[in-house]
Formats: structure tokens, sequence, C-alpha cells
């Protein structure tokens, strides 16, 4: 292999850069988890009902760079009875976590909305963690038409 | 690289006992690590904002942990119930630890 001095720069800045990153960054969701290990890993294998989560995607994303995502769980969000976290993981793509809202008694109602990529047509799911450690879930597919993650 | 820039949307004033909306985007790349750069075909290092907080006078009333599949310039949307005036900070965290802060007044009566 021959390089050439411009080569040997851009390899150098990358290894510097890639050796200044903090080592474990945010939950850990490894690479090459499944969507399955990822819910597991947030609800340690509780059974989880279906009902009071409210998951809004569209049915069809054009682009799977900016997929508008809302969730919404009924509760009065009471000292004793709240939302405490929703977590977003979409099963297709290489890592399946995508964001954790942590909600508080503050917030009067446990919805929140953000904008997320997707790789390919695929499964969204939300999973809510009540106050009394009990779980709920939804699902939704979405079709996506152009992948986002910069294949 | 352009600095991040975080814009938040927050009602000037609201009754007590209101749910206000709040919108909160921050101008940031999101660098997922999955992208290859073309000349070099060597991955990108992931550097994207892990971690949003909003604070009411001192106390976390919301809190996203972030992975790389959100998607460029993150939008966040959620609710607080208004029940006395005060101030909210917001905060990103950026891979490098960097952080990137805001606040906004809100008037309530």
């Amino acid at each position: 292999m021959k390089l050439n001095r411009r080569e040997v720069l851009g390899f150098g800045a990358a290894a510097v850069v890639v050796a200044t990153l903090p080592a474990s960054i945010g939950p850990a969701i490894a690479a090459g988890e499944t969507a399955d290990d990822a819910i597991k890993a947030f609800t340690g294998g509780a059974a989880m009902g279906e009902g009071a989560v409210k998951l809004t995607t569209p049915e069809i994303a054009e682009n799977g760079n900016t997929v508008p995502v809302s969730v919404k769980v009924d509760s009065p969000m009471t000292a004793d009875d709240h939302v405490q976290e929703v977590m977003i993981v979409a099963s297709g793509n290489p890592n399946p976590g995508v964001a954790t809202f942590k909600f508080s008694t503050m917030s009067g109602e446990a919805s929140a909305s953000t904008r997320i990529r997707l790789a390919k047509t695929q499964d969204i799911v939300a999973v809510a963690k009540m106050s009394d450690g009990s779980f709920q879930m939804a699902k939704n597919t979405v079709k996506v038409t152009i992948g986002g993650c910069g294949g | 690289m352009a600095k991040a820039k975080p814009r938040v949307k927050v009602p000037k004033k609201a009754s007590a006992g209101d749910i206000i909306t709040i919108k909160t985007l921050i101008s940031h790349k999101m660098e997922s690590g999955q992208r290859k750069d073309k000349k070099t075909g060597e991955l990108i290092p992931r550097k994207i904002i892990n971690n949003f907080k909003a604070e009411f006078n001192g106390q976390t009333v919301f809190e996203t942990a972030i992975q790389p599949a959100v998607s460029s310039n993150p939008y966040i949307q959620f609710k607080v119930k208004m029940m006395e005036s005060g101030e909210f900070k917001f905060t990103w965290t950026d891979d490098d630890g960097s952080v990137y802060t805001t606040s906004k007044k809100i008037a309530v009566n």
C-alpha cells in the first residue's frame, strides 16, 4: 500500500479524534444489539401492557433522514401515578436505540415529539415506564422510501 | 465547524395550572458514526448531542437521552405544567463535552 503525504496526515487526524472521544456515552445500547435486547434492558423482561401509549408516526416517510415521531401516554402525572420514562426504539436501524424521554411530575402531560432517522421500512416501538413499575408499549410501522443512514 | 445554536420557543406568560408546550431546536450535524468519508473510506467518528435537559427554577422537569438515530438539528417538543413564574434553563450536551445552554423566563399569574 502506497501512502502519500496527504493520506498520512488524514489518518493521523482521524486517529487523534477517535482517541479523544470518551469511552462510553449515554445509556449503553451497544452496536449490534437488537431492538428486543434494548427493550429487555429497559423493562427487565417485565410484561408490557398496551393501550395507554399513543405513538404517532407517518405511515410513509419519503425521507428517512427526518421522520417526525410523537408519543403521548395517558396518565394523570401526579406524584403517585406518573410516567417516568419513555424509550423509543427503531427495530430496523443499525443501532436500535433512538431516544429516551424522562418526564417529571411537573410535566403535566406525558407527551413529547422529536425527529428521527430511519434506515429502512421498519417498526417503531415506544415503551413507557410508569411510576408503579409497570410498562406500556405501542408499535407502529413506518414505510421509508429513502433511508437516512448515509448509505 | 459552525457553532451549535440553540433555539427555544416558550410562551411569555401563562395562567397557573396551564400545560404549556415548549419547542426546542439546536443546530447540530449529529454525525451518526455510521457514515463513511467518501475520500478515505474511513468511518466518520460519531459526534452528536447526547443529552438534553430542561430545568425550571433549578428543578429538572424534562430530560432526553439522545442516540445517533435522532435527526440532525435535533428538535424536541414537550410539555410542562406551570404553577409559578420563573426561568427555564435548557442544556444540551455534546459528545465532545461541550455544553450549550439557553434560558427563557415565563410569567405565571
